[in-house]
């Protein structure tokens, strides 16, 4: 039951460091199971590699369960691979065939330098949060009851949708922009839905655009792909309310 | 050792009050000179270290992930626990308290666990003031759904991903001092080992992952939050990169570590496949509200499952045994996790288990359908709706509720959990056992602070569901924000502390030679196979059951998996630069001490209680029967130089407030 028989080749992009050179090396995996996920694949691989004692493929992952957004890869030309609504850990082999060639790459954007191989540098995301992705309230045993201000269930579950987002960078490495919009404005989006967001809606929205730009994100012209390869379906309706957003506390930033 | 709990006098509910109002406070202009080290962003570290920046600390946060958003803290499913008594069900501070030390199996602090209930309801209030979303009601209340070990309704969540929603909240919290300068971050960096000065802990060398380099860096004091060790076991459902180094070396530089082995093993996960498997995944407690948990009466019919000659939705209910219901009819499917992992692996070894591997159970969700789906058909005024009708309509109802979770299951299992029942089977997924920590947290290293997970504090034998979310938050939010203070207040003239010490220097040195050393050997075998052996014999001889006779050779195995490791591993690459194999091998390396000192704990322990069941210390309905007049006490191990040997050091568990009793589902 443990022993695949898929065989595969696999042209993985290995780069030593973030100033080195990088190139798509090949590599031939045989035994693959169906019932492994793509890192448990990659882990096999691994093992080949330590083995013959090489240097084992850098990658991020770490709750291999969908939900951290560590893992990342751009498999076959997408970001998570073939599958909608599922990270690259979720994805499983039975998604390929006996015989297949993979292509797999780091994200690329130059928001996310490469660490190494296909690791990627995504601490732009945490400076955007930084810059506004919060509602500036201090610990208090003493802030107001949590039912004191009920909340439409339909505005809940939205922000509850949009905050869902991982932070993986799916949206960027798939945007032809590298935009960071789709991201920037699930957290905008919570916020702007939920009334403890409002008393900062217009900074927030404000500095957080201002932070994505100096990343060197681009900008958003209504593609679309970001939603579609997001592994969490992070809707593009946030997009377009992050932009209504601005646009509003761009004309009155005084009221 | 001496240890003193420091549990303040008084009434049990005035204790925490009556400390809050007589501990010594640091004024604002000499926090801005007092420097606090947070290792772990998780919901623990994350929570203080906003906090503790917030009061005007100067605080340096570390975590090994490449953002402090990715804590494991973040995949926490079903929801967090809070006395607010919302839906008038009769909750309150005493019942969560009450449910919680029972539920502990009588293992547990009284005066920890009651602070934790009291500040239960803050964490809640703080959350919504952050903007978490939680699950509302249609009135725009905050719902609650039921976990495991209560009889009522406390627990909040936004749907399967309340973890998430609370770690980001903590995650923005830290993000908006980071902001500001109050916090710097240090990312992909991990704690190879706490720096002591004077008998006071002063810093810590980490190693940064990017460039390899070792580095010191130096505090007043250090907060540890770094998780539990679950994944000594291999395969757990923590994520590949939770480790228990941090906590081990400052274990090994003084840190009593407690109750090692009080785990906790999940009733409901995704049962193994194979042994290409890296994690397991949890299926979230919540989903007992609503699942029912059964195997085939029959073992005949348990056989043709196994054969794939007969299919679980064509077994009528008669011959269906719903074992958690028929066995514990007050609590249902809602008992504690270690009674429903005992009783799974009861039916399982009895040879009612229903896959290939004969270790999996049912989790049905067919009656929830036909329920909600009714209470769907009268709300939206569809009269005579067919039953396929109202199984649609309550299979939406139930998405709603769990629809992340059976995206999940379909992606890793292949099979829709919407027409079939899910099938699960126990799992390791967290840790009682911890750093032994005082009232105030403090370890028994002056000046170390252990929160969350980390810490052995409040869970006893076995923590109950939507706790450790709970106890994260109140640990960060406000525990540890008033007891450090009390020691912090003695540190104002000390002023900034070099790392050009001895101890820095010597600590450093130490660090660089562990890890070139494990370059030395002309090994053949992967870190990864020492780690799957080291895990394989911990969940045969320390897992769900243990006996005196598995410990020993559990024990006597482990020392040579520790002599083999050292001689035959290998890493490849070097010290500079991303080395993925060299963080493992360390990690590993502490496992397989760590390990050895759990079945040291459970050999020790000669009763069962919680998670800890010894199958010679059984009633006779199987459940576990606890020695109070022996063992009721805290294990406390001090490291001795050798990891084989380490001393024992009781803390006798003092109830005054609860009358302990034998544990009662039924």
């Amino acid at each position: 039951m443990s022993n695949g028989n898929m065989n595969l080749t696999l042209k993985v992009w290995r780069q030593s460091s973030n100033t080195a050179a990088g190139k798509m090396e090949n590599y031939q995996l045989g035994g693959v199971s169906p019932d492994m996920s793509f890192l448990e694949m990659i882990d096999m691989l691994n093992d080949q590699i330590i083995r013959k004692g090489e240097d084992a493929i850098a990658f991020d992952h770490d709750c291999r369960e969908g939900i951290c957004g560590m893992c990342s890869m751009f498999i076959n030309g997408e970001a998570h691979g073939p599958n909608r609504g599922v990270t690259t850990c979720q994805l499983h082999m039975r998604s390929f065939k006996d015989g297949d060639t993979i292509y797999i790459e780091p994200w690329r954007a130059e928001g996310f330098p490469v660490v190494k191989d296909l690791m990627v540098d995504r601490a732009a995301f945490d400076r955007i949060i930084q810059s506004g992705g919060f509602v500036s309230v201090n610990t208090s045993g003493r802030t107001m009851d949590a039912n004191a201000i009920p909340i439409p269930k339909d505005d809940a579950d939205k922000a509850f949708d949009a905050a869902t987002c991982i932070g993986c960078g799916a949206c960027v490495a798939t945007c032809p922009n590298s935009s960071a919009m789709l991201f920037v404005s699930a957290k905008v989006s919570q916020f702007a839905l939920l009334p403890q967001g409002h008393p900062e809606r217009k900074e927030r929205v404000l500095n957080m655009v201002k932070q994505m730009d100096e990343e060197g994100f681009g900008n958003c012209s209504n593609i679309g792909a970001c939603e579609v390869q997001c592994p969490k379906n992070i809707s593009i309706e946030n997009i377009a309310r992050m932009n209504r957003e601005y646009l509003s506390a761009s004309v009155k930033p005084e009221n | 050792m001496k240890l003193d709990g420091k549990i303040p006098e008084g009434p049990l509910d005035q204790k925490w009050n009556k400390y809050k109002n007589s501990v010594r406070l640091v004024n604002p202009s000499n926090k801005r000179n007092i420097e606090v080290i947070v290792v772990g962003t998780g919901l623990a570290g994350s929570s203080a270290a906003a906090s503790l920046a917030e009061m005007g600390y100067k605080v340096k946060a570390f975590c090994f992930q490449d953002s402090p958003r990715r804590a494991h803290s973040i995949a926490a499913q079903g929801g967090i626990n809070a006395a607010k008594n919302y839906m008038n069900d009769g909750d309150s501070t005493y019942r969560l308290f009450y449910d919680t030390i029972k539920g502990g199996d009588y293992r547990s602090r009284e005066a920890n666990v009651h602070r934790l209930a009291e500040v239960s309801a803050s964490i809640i209030d703080q959350c919504v003031a952050q903007g978490v979303p939680f699950a509302r009601d249609y009135g725009g209340l905050l719902d609650n759904r039921s976990f495991g070990g209560t009889q009522v309704s406390r627990t909040f969540y936004a749907k399967g991903q309340t973890g998430q929603q609370l770690l980001l909240g903590a995650y923005s919290a830290l993000s908006r001092q980071i902001g500001k300068g109050s916090v710097k971050l240090y990312n992909r960096h991990e704690m190879m080992d706490l720096v002591v000065v004077d008998g006071k802990a002063r810093g810590i060398i980490a190693r940064n992952m990017i460039t390899g380099e070792i580095e010191s860096h130096s505090g007043h004091a250090v907060v540890l939050c770094t998780g539990g060790y679950g994944n000594v076991f291999f395969l757990s459902t923590n994520a590949m990169g939770s480790n228990v180094a941090a906590a081990w070396r400052a274990h090994r530089k003084g840190a009593a570590f407690a109750n090692a082995c009080f785990t906790q093993i999940h009733p409901t996960c995704i049962p193994v496949s194979g042994d290409h498997q890296s994690k397991l995944t949890l299926m979230s407690e919540s989903l007992r509200n609503d699942g029912r948990i059964w195997v085939p009466l029959h073992k005949e019919d348990a056989e043709a499952i196994r054969a794939k000659k007969l299919k679980p939705t064509d077994l009528p209910e008669e011959r269906r045994d719903y074992y958690l219901e028929r066995r514990y009819p007050a609590f249902g499917n809602l008992v504690p996790r270690d009674v429903a992992s005992r009783a799974a692996k009861e039916r399982c070894d009895a040879g009612f288990g229903v896959n290939a591997t004969g270790e999996a159970v049912y989790l049905d969700f067919a009656s929830a359908f036909m329920r909600y789906g009714k209470t769907a058909a009268t709300v939206q005024g569809v009269h005579n709706a067919t039953e396929d009708q109202i199984r649609e309509l309550g299979r939406k109802v139930v998405a709603g509720k769990y629809g992340n979770l059976f995206q999940m299951y379909e992606q890793i299992v292949a099979e829709n959990p919407y027409q079939t029942p899910m099938m699960i089977y126990p799992a390791v997924h967290y840790t009682m056992g911890g750093l032994w920590v005082d009232y105030e947290l403090m370890t028994t290293v002056t000046g170390c602070y252990a929160c969350g997970e980390a810490n052995f504090s409040d869970h006893g034998a076995n923590r109950l569901g939507a706790s450790a979310l709970m106890q994260g938050l109140a640990d960060g939010y406000f525990v540890l924000p008033y007891t450090i203070g009390n020691y912090l207040a003695d540190e104002i003239s000390t002023g900034a502390i070099s790392t050009k010490t001895p101890e820095f220097i010597e600590a450093e040195k130490a660090v660089r030679e562990r890890l070139e050393g494990l370059f030395k050997t002309t090994g053949t075998e992967t870190v990864d196979t020492y780690h799957k052996k080291l895990g394989k014999i911990i969940w045969d001889y320390c897992g769900m059951a243990r006996s005196k006779e598995g410990l020993e050779f559990a024990i006597s195995e482990i020392r040579k998996i520790r002599e083999e490791f050292y001689k035959n591993v290998k890493v490849p690459g070097g010290m500079t630069g991303v080395n993925t194999e060299l963080e493992k091998a360390t990690r590993v390396a502490d496992f397989i001490e760590l390990g050895e000192l759990m079945c040291l704990d459970a050999l020790d322990r000669d009763e069962s209680c919680g998670g800890h069941f010894r199958e010679e210390f059984q009633t006779e309905e199987g459940e576990a029967l606890r020695v109070d007049d022996k063992y009721s006490y805290v294990a406390a191990w001090e490291f001795t130089g050798d990891p084989s040997a380490p001393k024992l050091n009781k803390e006798d568990l003092i109830y005054e407030n609860i009358k302990v009793q034998q544990r009662s589902y039924k």
